[in-house]
């Protein structure tokens, strides 16, 4: 967490001069030392660095380069959008993932578990913009029965706005989220299908079978309790993935997230934006780690009972 | 020479990699198109009349032609052309190329920087190796394709603009260079510790081998496998992510534009039916990292010894 | 009358090439109460034909031909029937303890749920019953270790829950793939004696797979011999034994290190290389043949090992002591032997004495200079050419991706740089003559010989720089009994001409009865005892030296029926 904060307060203060990019090619000198002072960009870089802790844990980030508003303001405004579309996509790829990755190791000649593979595959060749625009063409321009931007009507909550209360807003979330779960589904199908297939080839399961345990138990209970465990790994990084690659499906469906705050933040060298869009995905990552950690607990007993002794 | 030459070939041919490339069809016709796209992309200048990039030869009035197929469209252009009446076949294939060039070059970059870390890490173990990890975890817990964006942020903040357009596409192959190198070295590490517990390992020690003829002479060419396969697949994804910054405006400028730079010009026309613009770029990407993953897949097939 | 009856049992694997008959009409009958032993060498199909009974064969293996009866019972009629039969008529144990268990139940859910899948019983019940198995079996504080994981018990414990669960929904046949192979002795005899006693009290009908033909000879009242998926002979252990017909199964017994008396070389009946040896080693006039001066060449002084590696700190915060302060000497030209179970600390001195591991404390002395305190790479050098090492496994311890002429020219190049291409080349003709194999064996990569041939690699490479101390360690334990014959065969030959000095590790004290003038025997990192060979199997000092030569499985002990 700490390094992270390092790293986008070296951005905050070593990419090029913010100064620069905040003001016009007009700005005389003594206008520009102006802003600096009032910037604090003129103290030393331990008092810097750690304003900027001190502020960031406050959520205070600076002011927007380009959009001259307080950044916190801006993430706040934006959030719920993306966690609302995170959440949906992090969902439809894990459950379907999943069931999908088991059925194909289960059933490994059919001709379902052939087309399953053969369209995972494919889709992880599809980049996510390509199924969206692909998406949008299909069932916003030719069919119009979905809409193709935005996140329709909100209800706001006071803190959260959301749009899972009107249908437009369900509606709207429908391209997205998919969009975006695609690509992550196919890879938990494949990682799901490829660790079930090598359990299945373990000695214990040759040992179940030996004592006449019938297939069913085999499959769905030693086979797919062993075969979660690096799955729930694989589901904290998916979250985090699917984060970073909703920058890409909000581009695409212009989902007012902060994603899409993001983009628009690198294009103009917004750093202010940048750093603070870092420190919270590292929040994100970090908290994910440590509910992956406490799962991992709960699900493996070679971790939870390590402390005991061997006897015997 | 021509004797060793074919002794290769006939172990080649005994070997049971290639009994089950020529059992595979998926290989074979993936590894086809491959070299069909490879050979048409890198020699584009002779194979195709137009060239898109001299503006002289470009005419307005031929722009937004449909494919040749449907009723507007004229046999000229076979995919019909864009907004600057660029035929859309030949910018294809010249996109192509840079999507390849950077996909190939990121991926080298990532390659050599990750096996050797990997490697070496492996080796040495100690401090060195979990200084080593710590940065690969961390990497790799921050996705690809923000760590690349990240670095194309920092580089526009050092580059001025101007520059920036000339150095874009070396700045694209670090960023997607250094946003998969972790995966090269975890995978080349964790082969490592398995190569180096091996008794061959200890019995060159026991001769007196040095640790770097030990590490590149004997361990490096038993690790191949594992970093070959990630390799390929790695490709696709250098592909894809080139594409995709592209797409999203921080990757190669629309002067020398790559698939994804393609996709992102035709979009904004997709509303207005012309849909060729941005499909025809979009289905050849498809088809290139669909070819390079179906051969990636077999690969992993054929040369992971545990599911064989 | 028999219970089990297996006729005409045929097994097919097509592979790539060709069909492989991993077993070829093998008729085998077993009586309950009896103990049959099936035993070959690796390939000859003795798992298959146990695997076979109860249709648990790996892809793209198939039974062809034949029939299994199991009392009245046709067991392969219906093929979707044998699940039925699986635990709860036939039980199956398999080789490692460690990975027969499913890691994340209890070893209780396992049973209970093995119990009630075939048994109609409720959960008391089934528990109930789990835990008088669990009793059965000699497993203390049943109750509390009803519900632990797998992982928290040792392996010779795991291999008793393992034979609770085959026996758990009591099975009247009972298959047993090579049940101790991964267990130390004192645990194997343990275990044997456990399979023994269920035997008798249950009238099980028993097949013991093994390779071991101490443990046939101990355990089994009929042995059943295969080869490359033939039955070659069956009848009473005794009469294969003392009086085989086949002459497979003479060479097989002939090769069987003898445990009671010191033999000087095996006899050899079939050959693994056709071409027969002339006891010539061609190296011999390369080699600076040393007067055998009557000196220590190694002398090993308070030597001590502690592993505080970062491996074990998240088990037990104290580091593991695997060497504890142990002293020997080496004459020159003897061959020593150091003997212990696993974990007893003997590999660790072989990798100090070759500088893999620096010791914790104490010194090693090679020819009066201390070889551990050497700082410098060259002085290092000098020594590495003097010590030379070959291992336990042959088929990682050469470099796949070497041609062997090239594995076997590394040494002779690196210390000797200046040698002519055509002087290089003769010289690694004469070493692979040496071990007996043939020059176009140069040109090929390790993959393409077998295990045996592999070592007689390995044993070219180490003689290259032409060392003066060779060491062993465990060298044929992962070779099948015929190629250990020969290959100890060819280490004496070269010791006897080359004058070398070995260090022999092994944890097999009929080989290294066959192998050493002196003994060392290793208990947990601390030495019990050093005695000269003969004396110390005939008048051990040291209680646990007793324990083990009275548990090791003797071939000898059926003479005394």
């Amino acid at each position: 967490m700490l390094v992270v904060a390092l790293v986008s307060f070296s951005l905050f203060n070593f990419v090029g001069d913010p100064i620069n990019n905040m003001v016009g090619e007009e700005t005389s000198d003594e206008e520009r030392e102006e802003l600096r002072e009032s910037l604090g960009l003129n103290d030393g870089v331990y008092v810097q660095f750690s304003r900027f802790i001190v502020n960031a844990s406050k959520g205070e980030f600076g002011i927007s380069y380009q959009l001259r508003r307080p950044v916190s303001d801006l993430i706040i405004e934006r959030l719920p959008a993306t966690i609302e579309l995170v959440i949906i996509s992090a969902l439809i790829a894990l459950i379907s993932g999943t069931l999908l990755g088991v059925y194909t190791s289960i059933n490994r000649k059919g001709l379902l578990s052939d087309i399953i593979l053969a369209v995972s595959l494919l889709g992880v060749s599809l980049p996510t913009f390509v199924i969206g625009i692909l998406f949008i063409y299909l069932f916003a321009v030719i069919l119009g029965v979905l809409p193709s931007f935005g996140r329709g009507e909100v209800v706001d909550l006071g803190f959260w706005s959301t749009g899972f209360l009107t249908i437009s807003g369900l509606k709207a979330i429908i391209l997205p989220s998919v969009t975006l779960s695609l690509f992550q589904m196919t890879y938990i199908i494949r990682l799901v299908r490829a660790e079930m297939m090598e359990i299945l080839q373990t000695d214990y399961i040759k040992f179940a079978r030996a004592r006449g345990i019938n297939e069913k138990s085999i499959y769905y209970k030693h086979a797919l309790k062993n075969g979660l465990i690096p799955v729930i790994t694989i589901a904290g990084i998916n979250i985090g993935t699917l984060i970073a690659f909703s920058i890409i499906t909000e581009t695409v469906f212009q989902w007012p997230g902060m994603g899409f705050l993001f983009i628009q933040a690198v294009q103009f060298v917004d750093i202010p934006i940048m750093s603070a869009y870092l420190v919270f995905i590292a929040f994100v990552f970090v908290m994910i780690n440590f509910i992956v950690d406490i799962l991992y607990y709960f699900i493996d007993p070679r971790i939870r009972v390590k402390g005991d002794k061997i006897i015997g | 020479m021509d004797n060793k030459f074919q002794n290769t070939w006939e172990r080649i041919k005994e070997s049971d990699v290639y009994f089950s490339f020529i059992k595979s069809p998926t290989a074979i016709i993936s590894s086809v198109i491959l070299f069909i796209i490879f050979f048409c992309s890198f020699f584009i200048e002779f194979l195709s009349p137009y060239d898109p990039f001299d503006p002289s030869t470009l005419s307005l009035m031929e722009a937004f032609t449909p494919p040749s197929w449907t009723e507007e469209g004229v046999a000229k252009f076979i995919l019909g052309t864009d907004g600057q009446g660029r035929d859309m076949l030949s910018t294809i294939l010249y996109g192509s190329r840079i999507s390849l060039i950077v996909g190939f070059s990121a991926i080298i970059f990532s390659l050599v920087l990750g096996v050797f870390l990997g490697l070496t890490s492996g080796y040495f173990g100690g401090k060195y190796e979990m200084i080593v990890m710590r940065l690969t975890d961390v990497q790799l817990t921050v996705p690809s394709i923000l760590m690349a964006l990240l670095v194309d942020g920092i580089a526009r903040g050092i580059i001025s603009r101007e520059l920036h357009d000339e150095m874009a596409i070396y700045v694209l192959i670090f960023a997607i260079g250094i946003s998969e190198w972790p995966q090269f070295a975890r995978v080349s590490r964790a082969a490592t510790l398995v190569e180096k517990n091996k008794d061959y390992v200890s019995a060159s020690t026991i001769i007196g081998v040095s640790n770097i003829l030990i590490m590149f002479k004997h361990i490096l060419p038993n690790i191949m496998r594992p970093v070959l396969v990630i390799g390929t697949i790695g490709l696709a994804l250098a592909i894809i992510a080139e594409s995709t910054l592209s797409f999203l405006g921080v990757g190669v400028p629309p002067t020398t534009p790559s698939l994804g730079t393609l996709i992102r010009l035709g979009n904004d026309f997709l509303f207005s039916g012309e849909w060729w613009i941005t499909f025809f770029p979009a289905i050849f990407l498809v088809i290139l990292a669909f070819s390079i993953n179906l051969l990636g897949d077999w690969m992993r097939d054929t040369l992971n010894p545990k599911l064989n | 009358m028999s219970f089990l009856k297996i006729s005409n049992l045929s097994v097919d694997y097509k592979m790539r090439r060709e069909t492989v008959n991993a077993a070829k009409n093998v008729n085998i009958e077993v009586s309950k109460g009896e103990i049959l032993g099936l035993v070959g060498e690796s390939g000859s199909g003795k798992s298959t034909v146990g695997n076979a009974i109860i249709n648990l064969i790996d892809e793209p293996g198939k039974v062809s031909n034949g029939t299994i009866f199991l009392g009245d019972i046709n067991v392969h009629k219906d093929p979707e029937n044998i699940v039925n039969y699986r635990g709860n008529k036939i039980g199956l144990i398999f080789q490692d303890p460690q990975t027969s268990l499913n890691p994340i139940f209890t070893i209780g859910e396992q049973l209970i749920e093995t119990i009630q899948t075939h048994l109609n019983l409720k959960l008391e019940e089934a528990k109930n019953k789990a835990i008088g198995l669990l009793k059965e079996v000699g497993i203390k504080d049943a109750e509390v270790r009803f519900n632990n994981y797998p992982h928290q018990f040792s392996g010779g414990m795991r291999q008793r829950v393992v034979i609770s669960l085959a026996l758990c929904c009591e099975p009247e046949l009972l298959i047993a793939d090579e049940p101790t192979t991964a267990l130390d002795v004192s645990i194997q005899s343990q275990i044997l004696d456990l399979i023994k006693r269920l035997t008798k009290e249950r009238n099980l009908a028993v097949i013991l797979i093994t390779h071991d033909m101490g443990v046939i000879s101990e355990t089994t009242d009929r042995v059943a011999v295969m080869k490359n998926g033939d039955l070659v002979e069956i009848g009473p252990t005794k009469k294969i034994l003392t009086n085989p017909k086949e002459i497979y199964t003479k060479s097989l017994v002939s090769s069987v290190p003898p445990t009671n008396k010191k033999i000087d070389r095996f006899i050899i009946i079939e050959k693994e290389n056709k071409k027969q040896s002339e006891t010539n080693i061609k190296i011999l006039n390369r080699w600076t043949k040393k007067e055998i001066i009557n000196q220590y060449l190694v002398q090993v002084k308070h030597l001590s090992k502690t592993f505080n590696d970062s491996f074990f700190t998240e088990s037990s915060k104290n580091s593991v002591m695997a060497v504890d302060d142990i002293s020997f000497k080496i004459k020159e030209g003897q061959s020593f032997g150091l003997v212990g179970e696993s974990g007893s600390g003997k590999s660790t001195i072989a990798k100090m004495i070759v500088n893999l591991f620096r010791p914790s404390k104490g010194d090693i002395f090679f020819d009066n200079v201390c070889i551990t305190k050497i700082k410098s790479n060259k002085e290092m050098m000098k020594f590495r050419k003097q010590i030379q090492m070959i291992f336990q496994d042959p088929y990682s311890s050469l470099n796949g991706r070497l041609k062997v002429k090239d594995i076997v020219a590394e040494p002779i190049k690196l210390h000797n740089p200046s040698i002519s291409l055509k002087d290089l080349n003769s010289y690694i003709n004469d070493l692979l003559e040496s071990v007996e194999l043939t020059q176009q064996s140069a040109d090929r990569y390790p993959h393409e010989f077998s295990g045996g041939q592999r070592q007689r690699i390995s044993i070219a490479r180490a003689l290259a720089t032409q060392p003066r101390l060779l060491i062993c360690d465990e060298p044929t334990s992962a070779l099948d009994v015929s190629i250990q014959a020969q290959i100890l065969n060819l280490l004496k030959d070269l010791q006897e001409q080359l004058n070398l000095t070995i260090l022999f590790i092994s944890h097999d004290l009929p080989v290294v009865r066959q192998m050493c003038d002196r003994i060392a025997v290793l208990k947990n990192g601390k030495l019990c005892e050093v005695s000269k060979t003969e004396e110390l199997f005939k008048n051990p000092s040291h209680e646990y030296t007793k324990e083990l030569l009275r548990l090791m499985p003797k071939i000898e002990s059926i003479y005394n029926l």
